[in-house]
């Protein structure tokens, strides 16, 4: 440390001190951008583009290849995908229904494994690890391995339904039960990440409110109900936000169990499968461009009720 | 506060339940992937089989797997190097002045969809003829791991207390040496987080190879998706390959616990 300079002259500001070289003032004067606008230019250039892009795209009708000749067709994408009750409306139910279904278990199951977790006991460290490895886990592995669980012949999964006397379930493979099991997929993989969520949350938690309501004695789900779960909903909020929006745009199991297009029958076709079908699968970049657009707003439109809904809770 | 026996028992059989749900189907993974195909067929040998190792010779000799790992080894390293150059400065300039604007553009990229952008930066950059490459590929990954470093060590900057950094102004450093002597390596940890998460988190990625890379520069969550053709499926070679790419993440995970869940909950409890 340079220990030669007076104090007066550090008071002064380091930019002031005349044995740096002017670059070196310089770049101090201007930290604040000279540090945050790489990140930002590279996040803009890479968003801001492509996004203006994908706005164009679905105004027109390009298809087959980008490079080809397209016509703008001012909102005809719009009102076509809009009307679409073959494809788009089913996807913007899967899609909904997965999130819902998959963040309603994912926050009770978390929620309960977290409070199981929350006081200390012996072999604690093991039991975190077990939790970490699902979250860790490559998605497409994970899809994988359910694929041969799930497999209605030889997958464990039927084999333990037939210890317990129950028939075999077609699972991935039947037309109805695909988009239950990928949703389990979904809550096995994820509702880890909500417990580590709101264990942190709880462990933030002081104890004497805890202590209060004991010494008034309410009971243990009443402590739960009226004291634990008030202090705690900014953090609920947190994880539903988000895994609210990674489950929105779940792809990776959905391709890796179902393939293209969700399956023959479009049984998992969620908005990001059906829209990544349109754009890769079959080069509609127009409509793909539209459905990405209405997507990317049901997107923020979800999000900023959340937030709102996080300010009112933090009141 | 000690909880009493009953719940205790309650407790203890809960986990038990809860760990083995999760971790039974990994082991179930692992188990097949020592598996010939028809002791995988034959559910009398569930449990008790003869090992083999087959399936891990025809993942790593025959389907090149070998050169698939050191792709997603490649550009996982590549692409988080690179992100915490950006992303730790960006991150420290927005904590120390409070740029929430600014930060809430580089958390855009966590928001949008990737497909979204995959057809503009797929015409991009094969113009510019580099899909296929490692540099679009990593390009792509960075977009992945910047937001998460910049989200993680905006929390970590904030927790730092700015007085030692004045301090160190007293001592005459300027304030680009006080952020590398002193800030940064007190953020270690931090970015020790920041960078263990972004690997994964690239590790993992499928969505953006599956679209940019080739032949030569396939990761691994490809290589394993195409591993399924439309003839009927290997299993035990499947789960050779699933086992390959998990296993080392599941290991990192088990070393470096602490860090994966601090930045995981990264932000969480700030009301």
């Amino acid at each position: 440390m340079p220990a030669v300079t007076a104090p007066s002259r550090a008071a002064r500001g380091a930019a002031a001190m005349p044995d740096t070289p002017g670059w070196a003032r310089w770049v101090n004067h201007h930290r604040k951008w000279l540090f945050a606008a790489p990140a930002m230019a590279f996040v803009a250039a890479l968003i801001i583009f492509p996004l203006a892009w994908t706005l164009y795209l679905s105004l027109t009708d390009s298809s087959g290849s980008v490079r080809a000749e397209s016509e703008f067709i001012g909102f005809r994408n719009y009102l076509d995908v809009l009307s679409d009750t073959a494809r788009f409306w089913p996807a913007v139910g899967r899609t909904a229904a997965f999130t819902g279904v998959a963040l309603f278990f994912e926050v009770v199951l978390g929620m309960a494994i977290a409070l199981l977790l929350w006081r200390p006991f012996r072999g604690e460290k093991w039991v975190r690890v077990a939790i970490l490895l699902p979250l860790v886990a490559t998605p497409v592995a994970v899809g994988m391995m359910w694929r041969l669980i799930f497999d209605p012949n030889i997958g464990m999964a039927n084999q333990v339904l037939g210890w317990v006397g129950i028939g075999p379930q077609p699972w991935l493979a039947g037309q109805h039960t695909a988009l239950p099991t990928t949703i389990f997929i979904d809550i096995w993989q994820w509702t880890p990440m909500v417990v580590l969520i709101l264990l942190a949350g709880l462990t933030s938690l002081s104890d004497e409110p805890q202590e209060a309501a004991m010494i008034d004695g309410a009971s243990a789900w009443q402590r739960f109900r009226h004291v634990t779960l008030p202090l705690l909903m900014p953090t609920v909020i947190v994880a539903v936000l988000l895994r609210g929006i990674d489950a929105l745009k779940t792809f990776d199991i959905l391709y890796a169990t179902k393939g293209r297009g969700g399956g023959s029958f479009h049984e998992v076709e969620t908005l990001n499968v059906y829209a990544y079908g349109l754009s890769f699968d079959y080069n509609e970049y127009g409509l793909s461009s539209t459905v990405l657009i209405l997507f990317f707003l049901i997107i923020i439109g979800s999000m900023w009720a959340l937030t709102a809904r996080r300010k009112g809770a933090g009141r | 506060m000690k909880p009493r026996t009953g719940f205790r028992v309650f407790r203890a059989v809960a986990l038990v339940i809860v760990v083995l749900s999760l971790v039974a189907p990994l082991l179930w993974m692992v188990a097949a992937s020592f598996k010939t195909n028809v002791d995988i067929y034959d559910s009398a040998k569930a449990l008790v089989f003869t090992p083999t190792l087959t399936n891990y010779e025809t993942v790593l000799q025959q389907a090149n797997y070998v050169q698939f790992i050191g792709n997603s080894l490649w550009v996982a390293f590549a692409a988080t190097m690179l992100s915490l150059l950006l992303g730790v400065p960006a991150a420290y300039s927005m904590s120390r002045f409070n740029m929430r604007k600014s930060a809430l553009v580089v958390l855009m990229a966590r928001v949008i969809p990737g497909v979204s952008l995959l057809v503009p930066w797929y015409y991009v950059f094969s113009n510019l003829r580099m899909v296929g490459g490692f540099s679009v590929l990593i390009l792509s990954h960075m977009f992945v791991s910047l937001p998460l470093i910049v989200y993680i060590m905006m929390g970590y900057f904030d927790g730092l207390p700015e007085e030692l950094e004045e301090a160190a102004l007293v001592d005459g450093l300027t304030h680009i040496g006080a952020f590398r002597r002193i800030t940064l390596p007190l953020s270690l940890p931090g970015i020790a987080t920041a960078g263990i998460l972004s690997f994964i988190f690239s590790w993992n990625n499928f969505m953006f190879a599956l679209v940019l890379s080739g032949a030569d520069t396939k990761t691994l969550p490809v290589a394993i998706f195409d591993f399924v053709g439309y003839a009927s499926i290997d299993w035990g070679g499947l789960m050779a390959a699933t086992t390959v790419v998990t296993l080392p993440i599941m290991l990192i995970a088990l070393f470096v616990q602490k860090y994966i869940v601090s930045g995981l909950t990264a932000g969480a409890t700030k009301g």
